[in-house]
């Protein structure tokens, strides 16, 4: 492909090659880029001597749609951006508009709302076990991880219909009140739940080669990845210990007890234990929710048009795979004057070339996968 | 038939029709192997694998070969024509041609050759050419790279495998298949009793042969696609399945026939009789056991939801009924005909164990890291192969010249190994940690 169709993004494709270095493209169509990144190695051997990455294979102008859609109308295109983790998106989305608007949810859709990110959490990070122990060559944990998940799948389905792309939320609270047995089901999930997580543990913790494979690869230091903007998992992996749900509490977050893993050495082995130890957390911020969901009102009063008054908000929400934000500009119409979206991916994806130099080819595939990418959401 | 054809053709005839059956019939075992293989994973992980074409998938093999055959035979305009042609051919025939010394029972095998392992292994080791040619002819970046890993990978473990094989060969002391098989006869144990570690490294080498997981780097899916077969499709990229497969059952073989007693029944030297007959009582097990499966299928047949689906699987089952008489008539026949027609069944039994294991590994780990397998392989793996043949040639000196028991030195020599194999593992984690210092 010519220099010209990415410009001033190709420094793989501009540098000149030595005498045994190769390009190597990986995707758009490669079975591990998990969708339609693409890859441009720098190939000394097996060895990458320099890496880029080449995205806007599934750009489909969420921003701008944003601005001929009313508020609520543009609620359910959040769901696509991470679609494996709609659910929070949705939070994200719901809890900025409310903030623009100067109201807040009731506590009893807070609950539920922390409820159903938390499920959706496991939910994502299961998805990324899997396929990460996929990529790295574990035929199996892909399919006990999709069993639990839809477990989780079905509690969304039975809350709003929906199983992918739910929109759950709406701005001012919940369109839906919780169905009889929620709790239950919650309860149910998280006590399976428990042995569950150390079943995948005793499948790859310890084993030799997935800690062979995972430790000293793709190594991220914490003033990189604070350089970087790199946030969640990743971030907490490289030892820093920030989680917006406890520096800027939302929802019902500051009610619950639960605790932010961190690691030191920012490899791939430790963003892989952060994330197991996050799976707990999250299954233990349920367990607390459930006990306790207020009663009330589920809807805050606010009218049937939304007319922010004009002004700007930015609200960032812990998602799955970092900060989820959305800055939203407001000109007193019934419709966003704009709507910047900070997707996590997109910013964590930065690091990849940090972690790839020096790697080899097998290692790529391990680094994208433990950074977690989804493309809707890098794309947007 | 003397009179018939002449005299000069008789002892060719029985190897041929060997042949032609091996030929004929590896294919289908091929693809029912890869069956097996979608139905083992399957169980491993909670879900039924093939249910649609026939009943439990049975017929899934055959639409898969009718697929292949009918697909589009496309070929990469850049890649080098005669070579692309010649690779996948090069593979299964040297594939096919190493059966031509494997034993399958003592009645079974088409050339009982004096240098019969030697002849499997050069033979097999040739296959990798078709891969090397394969990759190289592809012109692609994908091809290229799986084509110098299963090189590298071949050079590297088919040195461990080979001195693993050796323990064998220095307890039996012939390279003849056959002889082999009798040594453990006469012996009344198989090897794998005395060398469990030459075994252990023969199938951890044998595996990376094979280009199987943990080691199936050359094809790694995640990584390179699909290694040297990236370009390949329909029949060609079919000869290539084939060959893997056939060399997945040749390296099944040689465990067996080296370590697991070839066609030798379990406890051979246990010989009482039924009551009144000349049958011995362990030569009953094949055909109770195919009876199982039998009535197994009868049982299921019923419980299938279509008509069609009911009548195949009675038929399935009417036919390991037959094979069950057959087994059983066989305790009856000449001893010659019993022995081939039990020893085939035994043989088949090993060769599916030891694949059974092949999968359970693959469905269980990780893939290795392209320097760890050559690390695992030259560090670890090579140095125990070597004190394992030391210590085993220590044990049969002691046992052969100062008449001490076999099985206690071989034990001894088992246990200096393991010691060994303990120090290597550690020396391995501290030199891994050097060298991800190193990397920082």
């Amino acid at each position: 492909m010519s220099d010209s169709r990415n410009p001033g993004t190709s420094n793989v494709s501009t540098t000149v090659l030595g005498a045994d270095e190769i390009i190597l493209n990986m995707g758009p169509q490669h079975p591990s880029t998990h969708g339609v990144l693409r890859v441009k190695l720098k190939l000394d051997g097996e060895r990458v001597v320099d890496s880029e990455c080449i995205i806007g294979y599934l750009h489909r102008g969420v921003e701008k749609i944003a601005e001929h859609r009313s508020y609520q109308q543009f609620a359910p295109y959040v769901d696509r951006m991470d679609y494996v983790a709609a659910v929070s998106n949705g939070l994200g989305y719901c809890e900025a508009v409310e903030k623009l608007l100067g109201t807040e949810a009731p506590p009893r859709a807070r609950v539920v709302r922390t409820i159903l990110t938390e499920l959706q959490r496991i939910a994502s990070h299961l998805l990324w076990l899997g396929t990460h122990a996929l990529d790295i060559g574990a035929l199996t944990p892909v399919f006990y991880c999709f069993r639990e998940r839809e477990e989780i799948l079905k509690i969304f389905e039975k809350y709003c219909g929906a199983r992918l792309t739910t929109h759950a939320f709406r701005i001012g609270g919940l369109q839906y009140e919780t169905y009889d047995g929620l709790e239950q089901d919650v309860k149910r999930f998280c006590d399976d739940f428990a042995t569950k997580i150390d079943e995948y543990e005793t499948l790859l913790t310890e084993n030799r080669i997935w800690v062979g494979r995972t430790k000293g690869v793709g190594i991220l230091t914490a003033a990189d990845a604070i350089a970087l903007g790199v946030t969640g998992p990743v971030l907490r992996a490289s030892g820093v210990k920030w989680d917006l749900r406890k520096a800027m509490p939302y929802a019902a977050y500051d009610q619950y007890e639960f605790d932010i893993p961190t690691r030191e050495t920012g490899d791939t082995y430790d963003r892989y234990v952060v994330r197991m130890e996050e799976m707990r957390q999250s299954r233990r911020i349920c367990l607390q929710a459930i006990e306790n969901i207020p009663s009330g009102p589920i809807m805050a009063r606010i009218g049937k048009v939304l007319k922010p008054p004009p002004g700007e908000v930015y609200h960032s929400i812990e998602a799955p795979k970092g900060e989820l934000g959305y800055y939203i500009v407001s000109d007193g119409t019934t419709q966003p004057y704009r709507v910047r979206v900070r997707p996590p991916s997109f910013v964590n994806l930065q690091a990849f070339d940090k972690m790839a130099r020096g790697a080899l080819v097998a290692d790529v595939v391990a680094i994208i996968g433990t950074i977690d990418i989804v493309l809707g959401e890098v794309d947007r | 038939m003397g009179h018939l054809i002449p005299q000069s053709i008789v002892p060719y005839v029985i190897p041929v029709i060997c042949a032609v059956v091996i030929v004929a019939v590896l294919p289908l075992l091929a693809g029912y192997i890869v069956l097996m293989e979608r139905k083992v994973m399957a169980d491993m992980q909670a879900r039924l694998g093939p249910m649609r074409v026939g009943p439990h998938g049975l017929l899934q093999p055959i639409a898969d070969a009718v697929k292949l055959l009918l697909k589009e035979d496309i070929i990469p305009e850049k890649a080098d024509l005669l070579l692309f042609w010649f690779a996948p051919l090069l593979s299964v025939t040297m594939a096919l041609v190493a059966y031509a010394a494997l034993p399958i029972g003592p009645a079974f095998q088409i050339a009982d050759l004096n240098i019969g392992l030697l002849f499997i292994l050069a033979v097999s080791a040739l296959g990798i050419y078709g891969i090397v040619f394969g990759g190289w002819a592809s012109n692609s970046h994908y091809s290229l790279l799986g084509a110098l890993r299963s090189a590298a990978q071949l050079v590297s473990y088919e040195t461990a495998a080979g001195l693993g094989l050796i323990s064998a060969l220095l307890l039996a002391g012939s390279l003849s298949m056959k002889e082999i098989v009798m040594a453990q006869y006469d012996q009344g144990v198989w090897f794998i009793w005395y060398v469990p570690i030459g075994f252990f490294i023969y199938l951890v080498g044998s595996i990376a042969e094979t280009n199987r997981a943990p080691f199936d780097l050359p094809e790694a899916e995640s990584e390179l696609v699909a290694g040297y077969m990236t370009e390949y499709s329909g029949f060609r990229w079919s000869l290539y399945f084939l060959a893997e497969y056939a060399n997945m059952i040749i390296v099944a073989g040689i465990a067996t026939t080296l370590f697991l007693g070839g066609w030798l029944r379990p406890f051979v030297s246990f010989h009482d009789h039924l009551p009144g007959t000349s049958v011995e009582l362990l030569d009953a097990l094949p055909s109770l056991l195919v009876l199982g499966v039998a009535l197994y299928c009868f049982y299921l047949a019923p419980k299938q939801p279509v008509k069609i689906q009911k009548l195949f699987m009675g038929a399935v089952g009417g036919l390991c009924f037959l094979l069950a008489a057959i087994l059983a008539g066989a305790l009856f026949a000449p001893a010659p005909v019993q022995q081939g027609i039990h020893g085939a069944f035994w043989f088949m039994a090993k060769v599916f164990g030891y694949l059974y294991l092949f999968l359970w590994f693959r469905f269980t780990f990780p893939r290795y890291r392209f320097d760890q397998l050559m690390r695992l392989g030259w560090r670890f793996l090579i140095p125990l192969s070597l004190v394992n043949l030391i210590t085993l040639a220590v044990a049969l000196l002691l046992t052969r010249e100062w008449g001490w028991n076999l099985r206690l030195t071989t034990i001894l020599s088992a246990g200096v190994t393991l010691g060994v194999a303990a120090l290597l593992l550690k020396e391995d984690d501290a030199g891994s940690q050097m060298q991800t210092a190193d990397g920082e």
